[in-house]
């Protein structure tokens, strides 16, 4: 009995393992973009997150609706329209991922983000975003205060500074394959900012894990800043002496300061800073001092000149 | 009738066709906005997409001249003051959706956003300017003007179209990919017509030149 033998594959009929891969992913940004674009909303599978505490950090204004929040983004590592990270954001991967603290600590560790999920009780938190673009929304985040991992690592008396840097890769980022910014995208606050219970490491947004596009899996919120302030995708977290140069004030020194607290009489060089547009709103509404924040943090900065320190 | 002279008929043809086709881009707006596809911030997107194409058509009717140089094409001359009128409707267009939707009528906060805004001063001026073109832009005015004057005044259009691409310079956070692109095609636009203007000189000298 004749045994049945598969015909040998010519290897010239066999696609090199490199053209495979790059048609596999060509199809799956097709197919992920146009997904993003009729999917509905509801069906877009993310990972719920539970046992979450009420916080009192909540401002008692309406929500952002969760498509404007995906959809509006700036996260130049994916693109710099609006649009675009909602559309290519699909390429990060989230798992593995972990998060390196470094530096001016006693106890320096490698976070895995299970452990972060876990190390602390997330906490819902209202918060309103403004972009230094003049244009707001409120967002129900999910975290909990940075203050909480960095008592663990015990940060020494040298550490008057944090730095944030975020991942560092074109294939998942594509966006880096631009040099717009000078990468890795990189953030940072001054200890005391870094400490400020309003600080919020954060994981999640609108009950559920973070959206690739909104910083996932782990991103920092700092509610009294510019959103620009708020790192995202962050790798690692390094405790410094020496006040770090973050992305934005290499990429124009003169139009992005350190501190970019929100201050509505402080302009941006091109633009004005007085007023914002909340998405959804058509009129626009006037811009708070620290963002509306200015009862819990106008303290840190008290005997500053903020116009000096923008 | 052939492709370089067309007659009145086929000229009327791709009169109405041009003129439909400029229209596109408002059709598209006005739809997205009817079925609510204009994103989470609506009125940025409009404010953009007006300036886009307000830039575009100004590129476009720069570029008339060069063409039919280029081809031959005499009837291409007939189109520009349509072409013309369509980059100042397009402004016009922006600038309203500055003035009503983005600042609602705040002339308060416009005086200031003219006066220390760089990039909303040349924004503003290139539009002012482009009002005295549209307006002498019919055929009495070009006789009451008298040909020469009338070139002159219209000449304007460069320093509009410079304007505009500054304009958009300067208002881009980071990515200057766009306002590069336009001030790549606005200096080769600009550059043909020197070297036009240098073979002409040259011809009237009798050198003999090898045209492209």
């Amino acid at each position: 009995m004749k045994t049945y033998k598969p015909p040998a594959i010519p290897s010239s009929e066999i696609t090199p393992q490199a053209l495979f891969h790059a048609r596999r992913k060509f199809m799956q940004m097709a197919g992920g973009a146009s997904l993003a674009a009729i999917w509905p909303q509801a069906l877009w599978a993310a990972d719920k997150l539970t046992d979450v505490k009420k916080s009192a950090y909540n401002v008692a204004e309406e929500l952002t609706p969760l498509k404007d929040v995906t959809r509006y983004n700036n996260f130049y590592e994916f693109g710099t329209s609006k649009d675009e990270p909602a559309i290519n954001a699909g390429s990060l991967r989230t798992r593995p991922w972990t998060v390196t603290v470094e530096g001016e600590v006693k106890k320096p560790k490698v976070f895995d983000i299970d452990e972060l999920l876990k190390m602390a009780p997330l906490e819902e938190r209202v918060y309103r975003l403004r972009c230094v673009e003049a244009w707001s929304m409120v967002v129900p985040w999910l975290g909990y205060s940075l203050a909480e991992l960095i008592k663990r690592v015990e940060p020494t008396s040298n550490a008057k500074f944090v730095e944030f840097v975020s991942l560092h890769d074109p294939e998942q980022m594509p966006g880096q394959k631009t040099a717009v910014l000078d990468w890795p995208y990189r953030e940072g606050l001054r200890i005391d900012e870094a400490m400020h219970p309003l600080t919020l490491l954060t994981l999640g947004l609108y009950g559920e894990v973070l959206p690739n596009q909104n910083g996932a899996p782990v991103r920092i919120v700092t509610p009294w800043k510019y959103g620009f302030k708020s790192a995202k995708s962050i790798v690692k977290i390094r405790f410094v002496d020496k006040q770090p140069v973050t992305s934005w004030m290499k990429a124009g020194p003169g139009e992005y300061g350190f501190y970019a607290n929100v201050n509505p009489e402080v302009d941006h060089p091109r633009w004005s800073q007085a007023k914002e547009r909340r998405i959804g709103e058509f009129l626009k509404r006037k811009t708070l001092m620290f963002n509306g924040y200015a009862d819990e943090v106008a303290g840190l900065y008290a005997g500053m000149d903020l116009k000096q320190n923008f | 009738m052939t492709i370089k002279n067309l007659d009145n008929r086929a000229l009327g043809c791709v009169k109405t066709l041009v003129f439909l086709t400029s229209l596109l881009p408002l059709a598209k707006l006005g739809l997205a906005a009817y079925v609510d596809d204009l994103g989470a911030n609506p009125i940025e997107k409009i404010t953009h997409v007006t300036g886009y194409w307000a830039l575009t058509f100004l590129l476009i009717t720069l570029a008339v001249t060069p063409l039919r140089r280029l081809s031959g094409w005499l009837w291409l001359m007939r189109l520009r003051r349509m072409l013309g009128l369509f980059a100042f409707f397009y402004a016009a267009l922006h600038f309203s959706t500055y003035l009503v939707l983005d600042q609602f009528f705040d002339w308060d906060a416009i005086g200031k956003d003219i006066l220390k805004r760089p990039y909303i001063t040349i924004g503003f001026s290139a539009f002012v300017l482009l009002i005295p073109l549209a307006l002498t832009s019919n055929d009495a005015m070009i006789r009451r003007l008298g040909g020469k004057r009338w070139k002159t005044l219209h000449s304007v259009i460069y320093l509009c179209a410079i304007a505009g691409v500054v304009h958009f310079c300067w208002l881009v956070k980071k990515d200057l990919t766009n306002p590069i692109i336009f001030a790549v095609l606005l200096s080769l636009l600009l550059g043909m017509r020197f070297f036009f203007r240098f073979l002409n000189a040259d011809k009237r000298k009798g050198t003999r030149h090898v045209v492209i």
